[in-house]
């Protein structure tokens, strides 16, 4: 493997980690499709920054796709819990109107100039080794200083917030009446989920995003027992994934990201079908080994 | 010499409580008080509000008017020792967690976010998982038990936090007549130790057999007390607009 192969896989798998650790709680509560809602949200905090600067790819750039993204998950929240529209209406009644008003910003005031979602934030990681900065006289890729500082911070989050979110996912009554504030750490959690996709988007690209924050935690919960294997579990799917993802594409001369959120979905596969307790083909051998 | 006779808080007391949800006006008015350390039951049709009741006085429900004290508190004093049973509709099917796991969360709201649970804790615990016979099922996935288990361990993780008051949301849906009989055993001897019991309900024999206290609930309330005082035929007639007929002795 050459030095840019290894830093592939690293931001991947670091990448990987802080999605399927928040990740494994938006799937418990059914909200897997979060991040995608804000991979379309953030457009309209895109294109209002480069109609102030000018930029289109800056540090200014992620900061507004990020106050769009939290717009999103915000709306979302509230639109939710009042009641009176169901969770799933309220997410795909938020995203496609920030979308929308993206788009309109983009052919009223800036039409002339290439902004869309590809050239503005989301990244690939194939050349995320290529895109460095420099600290103390050593060029690092810039994506490794992201993603690793976006990893510890989620790691940290989640430490601190295990208690209240493990049970406010499970049982939010439970959670708000035992003093455990659950409607704040839920607030907390769509935050972070806002805040990391957009990194995210920035080093990796938006469908192997998506990927990690679904696939790991889906593979991991046909195999567990309890919501804190399932994390650990994920974060090694995660790796996984990149690592043979990374050399499969490498392998075969095809695309990293591609390749690496084809490998997750094959482990989900495995998982699905053989799995020791939920196993498709699992079950059923386990049925007909019974006596009738 | 007078002696003045100290009268030990209702369990719940509601005055003109009111209560909305997704736009609906669910309660109108609601007073009522339920006394301490009786196994109490909140019947009603559906739609009564009789969830809504309970939940409202918990602070589960958004938009709530009127006053509410709970065990002769207001609710921010009284978080730890009240617990609560949701129905097992509103809580995670999928989450991954083991009976255990759930009746530990019962101590969480004393030891908070972060400290440790001690070897006092392990103990209530185990304590709690003994007393409603679940004991040989603490590493049994949630989502490999019956509805009855489930039903005892949420029980456990309520007596493992101490509470002084348990509130249970329909707690013998998909349980069969047997566990029910064995659930309300210990529920009845909770109040005999002088906790208090109140059950959102809607089997109305049981009701008159087997509990202490009935509120009847059609958004607002029709009626409250000794069972057999409240589920009369004219109540009923009021609440359901005809009487059950099981209940025309």
């Amino acid at each position: 493997m050459s030095p840019d192969d290894v830093m592939i896989v690293v931001i991947t798998g670091l990448l990987s980690t802080a999605c399927a650790l928040l990740g494994s709680f938006l799937v418990l509560r059914r909200q897997a499709l979060l991040p995608d809602a804000v991979s379309h949200a953030v457009l309209p905090g895109i294109v209002l920054i480069f109609l102030l600067t000018g930029e289109r790819a800056s540090l200014a750039t992620v900061l507004g796709a990020t106050a769009f993204g939290v717009a999103c998950v915000a709306g979302f929240d509230w639109l939710r819990r009042t009641g009176i529209v169901g969770s799933d209406a309220a997410l795909a009644l938020v995203f496609p109107a920030l979308f929308s008003m993206g788009i309109l910003l983009i052919s009223r005031f800036a039409s002339g100039a290439h902004i869309d979602l590809d050239s503005a934030i989301f990244g690939d990681v194939t050349f995320a080794p290529l895109r460095t900065i420099e600290i103390a006289g050593a060029d690092v890729p810039r994506s490794l200083v992201i993603t690793g500082g976006a990893t510890l911070a989620t790691v940290l989050l989640v430490t601190l917030l295990w208690r209240p979110l493990q049970a406010s996912t499970f049982d939010p009554d439970f959670a708000e009446l035992g003093g455990l504030r659950g409607r704040l750490v839920n607030q907390v959690l769509l935050v972070a989920v806002a805040g990391l996709a957009v990194v995210a988007f920035d080093s990796v690209g938006a469908i192997l995003v998506i990927t990690f924050f679904v696939m790991p935690a889906s593979t991991a919960r046909l195999l567990v027992r309890r919501v804190g294997t399932m994390l650990v579990v994920a974060v090694a799917v995660g790796w996984l994934s990149a690592f043979g993802g990374q050399r499969a594409a490498v392998t075969f001369d095809t695309s990293i990201p591609g390749t690496i959120g084809l490998t997750a979905g094959a482990l989900f596969l495995l998982a699905l079908l053989f799995a020791p307790r939920k196993g498709l083909l699992t079950r059923r051998l386990t049925r007909l080994r019974q006596p009738q | 010499m007078t002696t003045t006779v100290v009268r030990p808080p209702s369990a719940l007391a509601l005055h003109e409580v009111s209560a909305s949800y997704g736009g609906r006006t669910v309660l109108d008015g609601v007073s009522v008080e339920i006394p301490p350390a009786t196994l109490s039951a909140v019947v009603g049709p559906n739609g009564a509000g009789k969830s809504t009741m309970v939940k409202a006085a918990l602070g589960l429900v958004p938009s709530v008017r009127g006053h509410v004290a709970l065990l002769g508190e207001p609710l921010r004093r009284v978080r730890r020792r009240v617990a609560y049973v949701p129905q097992q509709d509103s809580v995670a099917q999928d989450f991954p967690i083991t009976a255990v796991q759930v009746v530990e969360m019962g101590r969480y709201p004393h030891r908070g976010w972060l400290r440790r649970l001690t070897r006092h804790d392990d103990e209530l615990v185990a304590a709690a998982m003994e007393q409603v016979n679940v004991a040989d099922l603490a590493d049994s996935p949630i989502d490999e038990l019956s509805g009855g288990q489930r039903q005892r361990v949420f029980l456990a993780r309520a007596l493992a936090q101490g509470a002084d008051l348990i509130i249970l949301d329909e707690p013998f849906t998909a349980v069969d007549a047997r566990t029910e009989s064995a659930l309300l055993e210990v529920l009845t001897s909770l109040c005999e130790n002088g906790r208090s019991v109140i059950a959102v309900h809607h089997d109305l024999r049981t009701v008159l057999d087997r509990f202490d206290h009935a509120v009847l609930l059609a958004g607002t309330v029709i009626a409250a007390g000794a069972p057999a005082d409240v589920l009369t035929a004219e109540h009923l007639e009021r609440a359901y607009g005809m009487a059950p007929l099981a209940l025309n002795r």
